[in-house]
């Protein structure tokens, strides 16, 4: 059963004339405690740190998409004046280092040897004195590529005659990755028999971009007379780094260092180890030298870890009166030439799981085939809780598209089907436990804020005069924090998260966690977390991230885990320090531990509020002189690792006003509302600077995202005026609002709310501009909706982007 | 980090420097202006020059928009923010502003000039449309002197035009009659995209008669030369709705654009046509409502 927090059901947000400059010692509105340096130009991402030699690494990448090596001649490369060394994958194969694990178990060519097989991988590196000479010499490098048919339609991937890329794996002879299906095919086929409604939609995610402001880079410094090497580079998970390193390279975990420094933008980017990363550390290894590499926008952008890419036949079982019985799916998921797919290593579909969405259905079943092609490894990243995005896009797609065929209010078939609160804890027919929801509260208060009667009235009256608006529903539930170790882990490491607390004798806190910001403000939240059950000043407690010497192991911040997983560890972390606290308290108040209260800050003898000490005193205490209470060490100080029992499911309702030009099929975002609920609320302005970030990201995708390819197999999205990102013209003013559901089983009942936006939004646009082209009889039309795509919908014959 | 290849930098501080050096240089120098094409391209290493010749001190004498009798002259080095802001071309020609407004961002715009975007010839750049619309001549020189060719003359085809490798574009001129005015319009998938398609319109009438009609359309084919079809049936007509409809067909037939990421060769025929229905009824209802592009506009 649902705990609810009735001091803030249901709020509309009020960002023009809220006060973010407060200073709450725990939860609250404050600035954050980062912003200082990054406002002023001050913060140290790889790409300023500057080492004495050290030398600079360009890669050399494939022209083309699929091809065998003929020959690599480096000799001209090697002459040039400022090149300190060219390495190719066969130096790299002499020392076992040409290919390299994935985090889904698969190989990846560190740099090719037998052959090419995506446009833009890695072939060879030049290491130079500067950055300008090594990119210089990658030009005198002469390779000769025998060009091979591409594999770049991923319907003709498994075809017979299709050729096969991994001529790697010993007896491969096709293109298939893997098979993967959840829930009960035959209870679902049963369900769909006796249905009055089956609705069928082919819905395409198309292939897009986290593209982060800052690309991926590293500087590698190995000692070889210490043995040591420290990696600064940007990874959103340096733990789990370092672990991998250690075990691929053989240099021992304790002489390796990872420091992430700061990030400028990850959203999943910088959670896989890339050849780029390896080629670094090799080259500081040959040379002796420090060695950065940084690469740059069309690099980021042609060979890094994409995210989508799914092909989904989607089919809606119903009842006429509308109760959605059962959801039935097959994906065809393109995963590139190498299984990149950052996920636990049980689900190498992510959570798509969770494709049932919000709704209480009688089965559910999905299979998926994944298979390889001829373009860039990854699969899973960009803001997407683990392929919760696509989940969510097909199932509020369905549902709308179930509404169109039975003729009834989308917001009405919603209502319908929620998930009760009393159903909470509700295991789903895939077999996801949700922990908490109120979905109808969050619907009403999305429904009021839009005012969503008279929108419906208004498009009614544009439609009579043959203006094209539209008014896009989405409802999405997430499940983020991997994740309970039974269940979850990366390559074989647990997805728990350690956090350690140090309170000074002065009573300054230091926090040291194992996740890692790219953005999200960890340095204010996790010092409001400690505040809020320690009752030292937010300003008082410094977070130290990102760097493996300084903090416990942990698996890193993706997938929104950071609160759900390390944000539950700091506060418990905390409360353990309160405890210690506590019995030293009792020693200096000469009472017992029990006749003592905790008021944020200070224990105080019950009923005696002049006797008190606060924590400060208490912190002096721990560390000075004088007796301590019986079997009680000094310092003030604790450890944990923790373990989630469950993940979180936060959950949310959006609803997209759109217009489109009927002459020019040009779709403007007129209104955008979004209802998050995220449990318990941290830092409200953090958590809206996250909602507006998704949210941008989701018209992004929604209008104007998608990473193609020519029939050579040629990414089409090199550089950001290929790629299209949303600017600030794109989105309207975002209205936001929340409910507070909290998470039963987290410590403070937070959910993770990273890529709540991210995921809501998307289907909440695509269905208002499908609503808008309701007049054409249009059901369905696929992401990018520009106004090209949106035009052949107007036309009659909407067209998937691939 | 994308670094161009090694290069020697010149900087040219007069017209006539400028001309000595390409002279000098040879056919391996470039002019570089606002930079926005060409240092993308060298940065990706498109490119194989061996010199570039800075002539951004040249903003000095050619960067100007002078209202001359009969005509407006526009230096080669005004920046785009220049085009924007002035309120000469938004009395005469309130096209500059409509294009302006949507040509990249305002980054590109506080640096790039009209003459780079017009001798870039990009097929999808606005202000060559601008400029056909306009009935623009420009001003070439060399060392042996000036010469002055009409748009249809200047812009040759995709990033080709008149102006041979040791001469400068200097001045653009635009003829100023009577009781005309201008629009543009253009469809991008993002603010500060390239066009999908755009059009331009001017109109000049007497009474209620179309005296004259020019439509200039970007992004839709090798080049971005006038309609001559349209004009010749707009002129001695009255506008309306219909022969809006009947230049829009025009527009449509007569373009040749191509498939790619921004839209279908369908789709963006259809835009020729849409975009110059409502650039011309924009235009007209500029002239009606007295936003007239002549000298009367000046206040």
């Amino acid at each position: 059963m649902t705990t609810l927090d009735e001091g803030v059901a249901a709020t509309t947000e009020d960002l023009e004339t809220a006060d973010n400059d407060q200073h709450p010692v725990g939860h609250g509105r404050m600035l954050r405690k980062e912003d200082p340096r990054f406002i002023r130009g001050m913060g140290t991402y790889v790409d300023d740190i500057q080492l004495r030699g050290m030398l600079h690494l360009a890669i050399l990448r494939s022209p083309v998409a699929h091809a065998t090596i003929v020959s690599i001649d480096v000799s001209a490369a090697q002459a040039h004046p400022k090149v300190k060394a060219v390495i190719t994958g066969a130096d790299l194969a002499e020392k076992g280092l040409a290919w390299m694990p994935t985090l889904s178990n698969d190989v990846q060519a560190v740099l090719a040897t037998d052959k090419v097989r995506f446009q833009g991988q890695e072939v060879a590196f030049v290491v130079a004195e500067d950055r300008y000479s090594a990119r210089d010499a990658l030009e005198l490098i002469d390779v000769e590529y025998d060009v091979l048919e591409p594999v770049v339609d991923v319907r003709r991937a498994l075809a017979p005659d299709a050729p096969v890329i991994r001529t790697d794996l010993d007896g491969k002879a096709d293109n298939h990755c893997f098979d993967w299906e959840t829930g009960d095919e035959a209870a679902t086929d049963a369900v769909f028999a006796r249905a009055d409604v089956v609705v069928t939609e082919d819905v395409v995610y198309p292939r897009v971009h986290p593209a982060p402001m800052e690309t991926c880079g590293a500087v590698a410094d190995y000692e070889r007379v210490s043995g040591q090497l420290t990696l600064w580079t940007t990874s959103q998970a340096p733990h789990a780094h370092r672990t991998i390193y250690a075990l691929v390279s053989g240099l021992p975990e304790h002489k390796i260092r990872v420091i992430s420094p700061d990030i400028g933008g990850g959203f999943g980017n910088k959670v896989p180890i890339y050849p780029g990363y390896v080629c670094a550390i090799v080259a500081s290894l040959v040379l002796n030298k420090p060695v950065k590499w940084v690469e740059d926008r069309t690099e980021n952008l042609v060979s890094t870890g994409f995210a989508r890419d799914y092909i989904m036949r989607g089919e809606i079982a119903a009842t006429k009166e509308g109760k959605i019985l059962a959801i039935r799916t097959h994906v065809l998921a393109d995963h590139g030439a190498f299984n990149g797919t950052a996920a636990p290593v049980k689900y190498p579909a992510g959570f798509f799981g969770v494709f049932t969405g919000s709704y209480d259905l009688e089965a559910a079943y999905c299979s998926m085939t994944a298979v390889y092609t001829n373009k860039a490894p990854g699969g899973v990243a960009y803001a997407c809780s683990f392929r919760i995005t696509e989940a969510v896009y097909l199932v509020e797609r369905m549902v709308d598209c179930l509404a169109y065929d039975l003729e009834m209010d989308p917001v009405a078939l919603r209502r319908r089907n929620f998930i009760q609160p009393e159903q909470f804890p509700y295991t789903t027919k895939t077999g996801w436990v949700y922990d908490s929801g109120e979905y109808e509260r969050a619907l009403d208060l999305t429904l009021e804020m839009a005012g969503y009667d008279e929108l419906r009235r208004e498009q009614a009256e544009k439609r009579a005069r043959g203006e094209l608006m539209g008014i896009g529903l989405s409802f999405f539930t997430e499940a983020v924090g991997a994740g309970p170790r039974k269940d979850m882990d990366i390559l074989g490491l647990g997805m728990a998260d350690g956090c350690e607390l140090r309170i000074h004798p002065t009573g300054k806190a230091v926090v040291r966690v194992s996740c890692m910001s790219q953005g999200q403000g960890h340095e204010t939240t996790f010092a409001q977390i400690v505040a809020e059950e320690i009752g030292i000043s937010p300003d008082d407690i410094q977070v130290v991230n990102g760097d493996t010497d300084q903090t416990p192991f942990g698996l890193g911040t993706y997938g929104s885990r950071s609160i759900p997983v390390s944000g539950a560890a700091a506060a418990l972390v905390a409360r353990k320090v309160r405890d210690k606290a506590r019995i030293i308290a009792s020693g200096m108040l000469e009472v017992s531990v029990v006749d003592l209260e905790w008021q944020k800050g200070s224990f105080m003898v019950k009923g005696d509020p002049g006797r008190s000490v606060t924590i400060q005193e208490i912190a002096m205490r721990a560390h000075g002189a004088g007796d301590l209470p019986q079997g009680v060490e000094g310092g003030l100080e604790a450890q944990i690792c923790y373990n989630p029992e469950n993940l979180t499911y936060p959950f949310g309702a959006y609803l997209c006003v759109v217009d489109i030009d009927p002459g020019t099929a040009v779709v403007t975002v007129r209104r955008f509302i979004a209802v998050d609920d995220c449990g318990t609320r941290i830092n409200p302005m953090i958590i809206e600077g996250q909602v507006h970030g998704g949210l941008t990201d989701g018209v992004g995708m929604a209008l104007m995202e998608m990473i193609s390819f020519d029939e050579n197999g040629t990414c089409l999205g090199g550089s950001l005026m290929d790629y299209l990102l949303p600017t600030a013209l794109e989105v309207p003013h975002w209205e936001t609002g929340h409910t507070v559901t909290p998470s039963p089983h987290h410590p403070i009942g937070a959910k993770g709310v990273g890529e709540s936006a991210t995921v809501g939004s998307p289907p909440a646009v695509v269905n208002a501009v499908v609503d808008a082209l309701k007049p054409f009889g249009v059901r369905h039309a696929d992401m990018p909706l520009t106004p090209s795509r949106v035009w052949d919908a107007m036309q009659g014959h909407p067209t998937p982007p691939i | 980090m994308q670094v161009p290849a090694p290069l020697e930098y010149q900087r040219a501080t007069t017209v006539d420097e400028a001309i000595d050096l390409l002279e000098r240089l040879g056919s391996e120098a470039r002019l570089v202006a606002g930079g926005h094409s060409l240092i993308p391209m060298m940065k990706l290493r498109l490119t194989d020059l061996e010199y570039v010749i800075d002539i951004n001190d040249l903003h000095d004498v050619l960067g100007y928009i002078r209202v001359g009798v009969g005509e407006v002259r526009i230096g080669a080095m005004t920046r785009h923010r220049e085009l924007l802001d002035s309120p000469e071309l938004a009395a005469l020609f309130p096209i500059f502003a409509d294009a302006e407004r949507v040509i990249a961002d305002p980054v590109v715009r506080n640096r790039g000039t009209i003459g780079g975007s017009l001798c870039q010839a990009d097929p999808s750049e606005d202000l060559t449309a601008v400029c056909t619309t306009l009935d623009a001549s420009c001003v070439i020189r060399g060392s042996a002197g000036e010469r002055v060719v009409s748009m249809e003359d200047f812009h040759r085809g995709p990033y080709e035009t008149a102006v041979a490798q040791d001469e400068i574009l200097t001045e653009i001129r635009i003829p100023v009659r009577p009781s005309g005015s201008s629009a543009y319009a253009k469809v991008e998938r993002r603010a500060g995209d390239w066009a999908v398609t755009s059009a331009g319109a001017a109109v000049w009438m007497d009474g209620p008669t179309i005296v004259d009609a020019r439509v200039g359309l970007a992004a839709v084919g090798p080049n971005t030369t006038g309609i001559p079809e349209i004009s010749a049936l707009l002129r001695g007509r009255a506008p309306t709705e219909e022969l809006y409809a009947e230049a829009a067909t025009i527009a449509s037939s007569t373009c040749s654009p191509t498939t790619d990421n921004r839209g279908t060769a369908e789709y963006k025929r259809h835009l020729a046509g849409e975009l110059t229905r409502r650039t011309l009824r924009q235009a007209v209802t500029r002239i009606e409502a007295g936003v007239a592009g002549d000298m009367k506009g000046q206040s």
